[in-house]
Parts: C-alpha cells; sequence; structure tokens
C-alpha cells in the first residue's frame, strides 16, 4: 500500500485500532433529502461513533446500487442536487467533527469536472480521499497522479471473485484502507454476512494491505460484531439511508449508536 | 429553445475541434487523418480492443473483472478454434438462413439521385434482424464456460427475441431487462420473449428505456455471475464486449462486400447504417474500413432534431465519458449526469455509442450524422411503397441518411447509376407496426386501426381461441 504521504483515513482507522476495536464507517447520499441534512447527518454519525464518514455522490446510473440507495440519489437528483455540492458536505462535517470523510463517486462525474479539478476542491474541503465502485486501477492513472499531488486517499474494491493478481496489484495501488465486498452483488441490507467476506479479508491482508474495511449486506450490530472479529472497519450504508428516510437525522444518530455497540473488546463510550 | 440551440452548435464545434486536438493523429482535417491512416498501411481492421484510440477500456466494478477475463479468455480461445468457427458457421447458415441477400433498390434508389442503392438483408435472418449473429456467438461462449443462464438488456426487443431464442436452442434460462416503456412500445416482442420460454423483466428506473435495462442487468450479473453470462446486446460494454460482438457481426461486410463485388464487379462508393450502440454498423462497415475509396456513413437517432435536445445523437453531440464500462462519446449534463435521449426507434434511444464508433469518428474514417424521426419515418413508408419492404424503424435511419448521400454523390454527375450505395436494412419492421401506424395517422382514437372494427358478427367465445393456446410443458417452465 501507498504510504508515503500521510493518510487522513489511515489515521482514523488506527485511532479506534489504539482503543482495541474496529473503526465504523457510515455512508449516507449526499443532498438526500438536501444539502443541510446531508452535513447534519453526517456530523451526527460521526458523533455517535462513526470514525469515517463515506458521502456517496448522486449518479443517473448507480449499477453497484441496490433498490434503497437508488430510490434515495434518484430523489437528491431530482431535488436538484449538483455535484459540487458534495464539497458543502465535506467542509460541513470536517469543519464540526474529527472524521475522515471521504466522498464515494462512480466516476463520470469526476470525469467530467476534471480529475485534478475534482480533487483540488475536495482536498480544499478536507476530505480525507475517494471510494471508486467503478474505477479500477488499471484504468486510474490520472486519479494516481492527482491524489498523490493533492494527498488523497485511494480507495479501490476487491471482491470474492478478485484473483491474488489482481488483489496484489490493487492493495498496491490502494492508499487509506481497502475496501472489501462481502458479497457478489450490489449494495442492501441482507440477513447475514456472506461467509465469503472473512477470507476476503484475509486475503486482501496477506496481500499486503494494513488496514481492510468491509462493507456490502452489514446492517446490524451482530454484522459488525461478526465483521469487526476480522476486520480493519466497518462500513454500513443502505441502513443508514434507510434511516435519514425514514425517520431523518436522530434516526440516524440512533442507529449510528446502537451499530457503533457492536465494534469490540473496548468499545468507546464517549 | 434558440439559446439551447446555440449552447448545442457551440459544443458541438468545440467537440469537432477538442476531438482532433486529443484524439486524432496529426493532420488538417478529419478526411485527412484518415488519409494519413489508411495511405500510412496501417489497418483500421480487426482492432483488438481494449482500447480504440482513447476510447474502450474496462470502467467497471472488481466484482466483475474476473467474469469479464474468463469472457475475454473464452472469447479468444473460442475464435482460433477450428470447431468453435465451424459450429458458428453452422448455424449461420442452416438456422439463421445466411448469407442474407444483397438485394437491388431499384425503385427506392430513384429517390436517391439516381444512385444504385443496395440493401444487406439482415432484415431476412432467422428473429428478423441482424442481432442474432451475435447471440449464436456469445451463447456458444457460455456453453463453453460451463454457464447455465443467460441475461440480456433490450431496447426495441430485437436483441431480447434473439437472446431468447438462443437459450431455447441451446437449452439455457434467459432473463430479459427492458425498459418498462420499451414494454409499452413493443409489447409484441415481450410476448415473442415469453413464447419462446425466457423471463421478461420490466426495469422501471430512470427513464425505463435500454440504459436502465443495461444497468438492471449488470446489476443482476454482479449478484449471479457464478452460473450466467451477460450477453450484451450491442458493439459497447467493457472490453471484450466491443471487439467480441463486433466480431460475431463482421460476418454482414464480408458477405456484403463479396456480393456488391460480384453484382457489381466493383467495391461501393458509400456504405450507411444506423447508429445505437452501433453493432450492425460496425459489423458491414469493417470490412470495408481499410478500402480508402468507400466513404462510410452512421446514423444516429436524431429525435426531434437535434437542435431541441430531444434526440439520441451521441457522437454528433455528446462528449466523451464513460457508461457501461467504456469510455465513449456520451450525452451527459455539465455534471456527468447522463441525460435522457429521445427516438422514435426504441433500438436507437440510447445516450452513448460503441467506443470504436467513437474512435472512427475522431479519426475521420467513418461520419455520423442525425436523422431526424420524421426524416426516419419518410424513409421508412418510402421503401414499404417502393421496394415491398416493411424495415425497421432503426434502419430507416440508415434509409433516410442513403438518400442524402445518395443525392450529394451523384450532384453532377454525368451517370448517376455509376454510384454505388449500401445500406445495411439491419431489421424488418413487424416489431414497429403499432408505431408506424400511430406515426401515419392510421388508428381511431381507441387505439385500433381504422376501418378494423365494423364487423357485427360476435367475437369468437374461449372454446373456440383455446386451441391457440400453448400446451407444452416447456413453454410455460419459466413464466410465473
Amino acid at each position: 500500500m501507498t504510504e508515503q504521504m500521510t493518510s487522513k483515513s489511515a489515521a482514523a482507522i488506527d485511532r479506534a485500532k489504539a482503543q482495541g476495536r474496529a473503526a465504523l464507517i457510515g455512508y449516507l447520499p449526499a443532498g438526500y433529502p438536501d444539502v443541510q441534512s446531508s452535513i447534519d447527518a453526517g456530523i451526527a454519525m460521526a458523533r455517535n461513533g462513526a470514525d469515517l464518514i463515506e458521502i456517496g455522490i448522486p449518479y443517473s446510473d448507480p449499477v453497484m446500487d441496490g433498490a434503497v440507495i437508488q430510490a434515495a440519489t434518484t430523489e437528491a437528483i431530482a431535488n436538484g442536487f449538483r455535484v459540487s455540492s458534495v464539497f458543502d458536505v465535506v467542509a460541513g462535517i470536517t469543519a464540526a467533527t474529527d472524521a475522515a470523510v471521504l466522498v464515494m463517486t462512480y466516476w463520470n462525474p469526476v470525469m467530467r469536472m476534471g480529475v485534478d479539478e475534482f480533487s483540488r476542491r475536495l482536498a480544499e474541503a478536507g476530505g480525507a480521499g475517494l471510494i471508486t465502485p467503478d474505477l479500477i486501477p488499471d484504468e486510474a492513472a490520472e486519479w494516481f497522479a492527482a491524489s498523490d499531488k493533492y494527498g488523497l486517499d485511494r480507495v479501490f474494491l476487491v471482491a470474492p471473485s478478485s484473483t491474488p493478481e489482481r488483489l496484489a496489484m490493487t492493495v498496491e495501488a490502494s492508499r487509506g484502507f481497502v475496501y472489501a465486498v462481502s458479497i457478489m452483488g450490489v449494495t442492501g441490507a441482507r440477513q447475514s454476512v456472506s461467509s465469503a467476506a472473512e477470507k476476503v479479508v484475509a486475503d486482501t491482508h496477506a496481500a499486503g494491505a494494513e488496514r481492510v474495511c468491509v462493507g456490502l449486506g452489514v446492517s446490524t450490530a451482530d454484522h459488525v460484531r461478526e465483521i469487526a472479529a476480522y476486520a480493519d472497519g466497518v462500513i454500513v450504508g443502505t441502513a443508514l439511508v434507510a434511516a435519514i428516510r425514514d425517520g431523518g437525522v436522530d434516526a440516524v444518530a440512533q442507529l449510528t449508536k446502537n451499530l457503533s455497540a457492536g465494534l469490540g473488546r473496548a468499545t468507546a463510550q464517549a | 429553445m434558440a439559446v439551447l440551440w446555440l449552447l448545442e452548435k457551440l459544443n458541438y464545434q468545440l467537440n469537432r475541434t477538442v476531438r482532433l486536438m486529443v484524439d486524432a493523429p496529426t493532420a488538417d482535417s478529419q478526411e485527412n487523418a484518415a488519409d494519413a491512416f489508411l495511405q500510412g498501411g496501417a489497418s483500421l481492421r480487426n482492432a483488438p480492443g481494449p482500447y480504440f484510440g482513447s476510447y474502450g477500456g474496462r470502467w467497471m466494478p472488481e466484482s466483475l473483472i474476473a467474469a469479464l477475463d474468463e469472457v475475454e479468455d473464452t472469447f479468444e480461445k473460442a475464435k482460433a478454434d477450428p470447431e468453435f468457427l465451424a459450429q458458428l458457421k453452422d448455424l449461420n447458415k442452416n438456422y439463421s438462413g445466411r448469407p442474407s441477400l444483397l438485394t437491388e433498390a431499384k425503385r427506392f434508389s430513384q429517390h436517391a439521385g439516381g444512385a444504385r442503392i443496395f440493401l444487406k438483408r439482415e432484415d431476412l435472418n432467422h428473429t428478423g434482424s441482424h442481432k442474432i449473429n451475435n447471440v449464436l456467438g456469445q451463447a456458444l461462449l457460455a456453453k463453453r464456460m460451463g454457464k447455465t443462464r443467460v441475461i440480456a438488456e433490450t431496447g426495441a426487443g430485437q436483441h431480447g427475441v434473439a437472446s431468447a431464442t438462443a437459450a431455447a436452442l441451446l437449452g439455457l434460462e434467459c432473463v430479459v431487462y427492458m425498459g418498462a416503456e420499451d414494454c409499452r412500445r413493443q409489447a409484441l416482442n415481450v410476448a415473442r420473449m415469453q413464447l419462446l420460454g425466457a423471463t421478461v423483466v420490466p426495469v422501471t428506473n430512470g427513464s425505463q428505456t435500454l440504459k436502465d435495462a443495461i444497468n438492471d442487468a449488470l446489476r443482476d450479473w454482479v449478484s449471479n455471475v457464478d452460473n450466467t453470462h451477460y450477453l450484451l446486446g450491442t458493439a459497447a460494454g467493457a472490453h471484450p464486449f466491443p471487439a467480441m460482438v463486433r466480431f460475431f457481426h463482421e460476418v454482414i461486410g464480408e458477405e456484403a462486400r463479396a456480393q456488391i463485388l460480384e453484382q457489381t464487379g466493383k467495391l461501393p462508393d458509400a456504405v450507411c447504417a444506423c447508429i445505437g450502440g452501433g453493432s450492425n454498423a460496425i459489423g458491414i462497415f469493417h470490412s470495408f474500413l481499410d478500402d480508402a475509396s468507400v466513404k462510410i456513413y452512421g446514423f444516429e437517432a436524431g429525435g426531434d432534431g437535434v437542435e431541441t435536445g430531444r434526440h439520441a445523437a451521441a457522437i454528433t453531440l455528446g462528449r466523451p465519458g464513460v457508461l457501461h464500462g467504456a469510455r465513449s462519446y456520451l450525452m451527459q449534463d455539465e455534471d456527468g449526469q447522463t441525460i435522457e435521449s429521445h427516438s422514435i426507434s426504441a433500438g436507437l434511444d440510447y445516450p452513448s455509442v460503441g467506443p470504436e464508433h467513437s474512435y472512427l469518428a475522431d479519426i475521420g474514417r467513418v461520419t455520423y450524422e442525425p436523422i431526424t424521426d420524421t426524416e426516419a419515418m419518410d424513409a421508412f413508408r418510402l421503401l414499404c411503397r417502393t421496394e415491398g419492404i416493411i424495415p425497421a424503424i432503426e434502419s430507416s435511419h440508415a434509409l433516410a441518411g442513403a438518400i442524402k448521400v445518395g443525392k450529394q454523390l451523384t450532384q453532377g454527375k454525368e451517370n448517376p447509376a455509376d454510384t454505388i450505395i449500401i445500406v445495411n436494412l439491419s431489421g424488418r419492421g413487424d416489431k414497429d407496426v403499432e408505431t408506424a401506424a400511430a406515426w401515419f395517422d392510421m388508428l381511431d382514437e381507441d387505439g385500433n386501426v381504422k376501418g378494423t372494427t365494423l364487423s357485427t358478427r360476435k367475437p369468437k367465445g374461449p372454446a373456440e381461441r383455446s386451441n391457440l393456446e400453448i400446451s407444452t410443458d416447456e413453454a410455460g417452465k419459466d413464466q410465473n
């Protein structure tokens, strides 16, 4: 993993590790239901146990997302969401909390703004880096250059289907942490966590990754507890999106608190 | 509207300029660039991917990369395997009915400046379009990979019908994703797919057309990749699809080239095809790419007119971006959100285009122009009445383009019949009868064809109708 520069995500995960637990990463889309609510909800997640915040950019063709996130992001776009608002959300959360704030985005909106320009503005807003669900390292030359220039984390994904060669290559390309997809599928709450997840994490660690976080299908404190036993961080998305949809920022705060209870040996009481 | 039009026009000019600066080999104009290419001895044929100039690639989730590698590996081996090629050739001949005819359209030609127009009759293939070429190839690959299930997206329903057909023939389970709006426009093809044993899933996300059907097919694929092959229907998407789909359609151009030489003793002056994703077009273009004397034209769906913003002319008015796994020309707003496309033709209603076309546009080897709904429907009617052939509305865009090209190329020529143009008649219009009837004002306010509701006889009862029901176990198997 490229570690020559300071990584905000790595620092946040390491702070959790120092407390003897895995990190909690909470996802919400920007602009859902509006930009101010995204900021408030991000702050609420950070104050209730999330170590890292993942802010999604609503996109017209989200092929890795299931029904709940699709519905939310479609509504955000219909409500007039503009991509540049994501920097306001990032700045709003980083100004109020210590959480590392990453942006999760499909690649075309970044290409459209210009990879360098997007990166410059993200760094200026205090963002930690990007999670890129449809960008593989093979196509990421521009992003390597821009992320190095602005000191941003490059969080690429690995999956149960990744070959050992691709795991090694992706680990080498990543900075901050590696996002392990727990299951072959799209985002969405599931009854149980796939047994494939533990193997992906072990293989990714073995390929040299210092920090591996697990996402997809994680929705309860029990899931969090199960994954926290073997991963460096646990990523929750759909359940939080459903919470803000049904109960607003208060529901997000409550769910984050519940989820963080599953984090591990010395759960922070603060 | 005027402002919008000016902006679009400016965008168009900028695109052309940027395109030359970024992607074309050093040359003064697009035509010179292509000439330089051809005279330099570099072949444009058999481009292997993943990149076509700066287009193509694999802008895909990591979860699917292993599956794409498996498809690529299987395809590369099959391509070099005489047994596979023989199997495909046999199916093309004895199942699809290839070679398809090359028919001279003598009466239609009179409306195209007197140039001799020849139609490559992909409409005569089994299932009624060029789509069968690709699905037979990919379904054979699916079998080789040990997959038991194929999924497909469809716009007009032609690819869905072809996929359901190949799946039935080879004993594969088939699920077809189709935009709910397209299901409405092409209800007959929905029934056709169901008769063939496929499950049709109406997609209600987004614009409810082709691009959203592809999104849902990709979501299915990532969840079921162990036993499922995604039978992508056009020369777009992530590598190896653009090069692979082209390979299976190259037979169109190979036949057409040999047939025109046989019938006229020379190469054509121009080749015309319609462009949605662009699979029929790349299939016929491929054989002519290195023939410098042959002008090549791709006709995109201009919808209500490119100045209205309601169109599907990705090359004419889009700009490079990534969608569904490939970098290519894309209709997108200033945030990079995909813009919904519009066309009377469901099969061309796609906001991007195959990456090889973007490259061929940039280097100037192929000229891409928009054809409006009205121009296409005029050509549709003309072919019906001059040649006794009902074309698909998609293919009617190529016919309308050929009329323009014919007039242009024969201008000032003493003997216009020296000019020869091949049009890829990619599909037949049976599926489009309802759309055409509505367009030409042949329906009453209840949607019935005027003059067909005068019978005073009592409709036949259920007892008589039940004879039509399908009673085999096979047919009902996959329907819920």
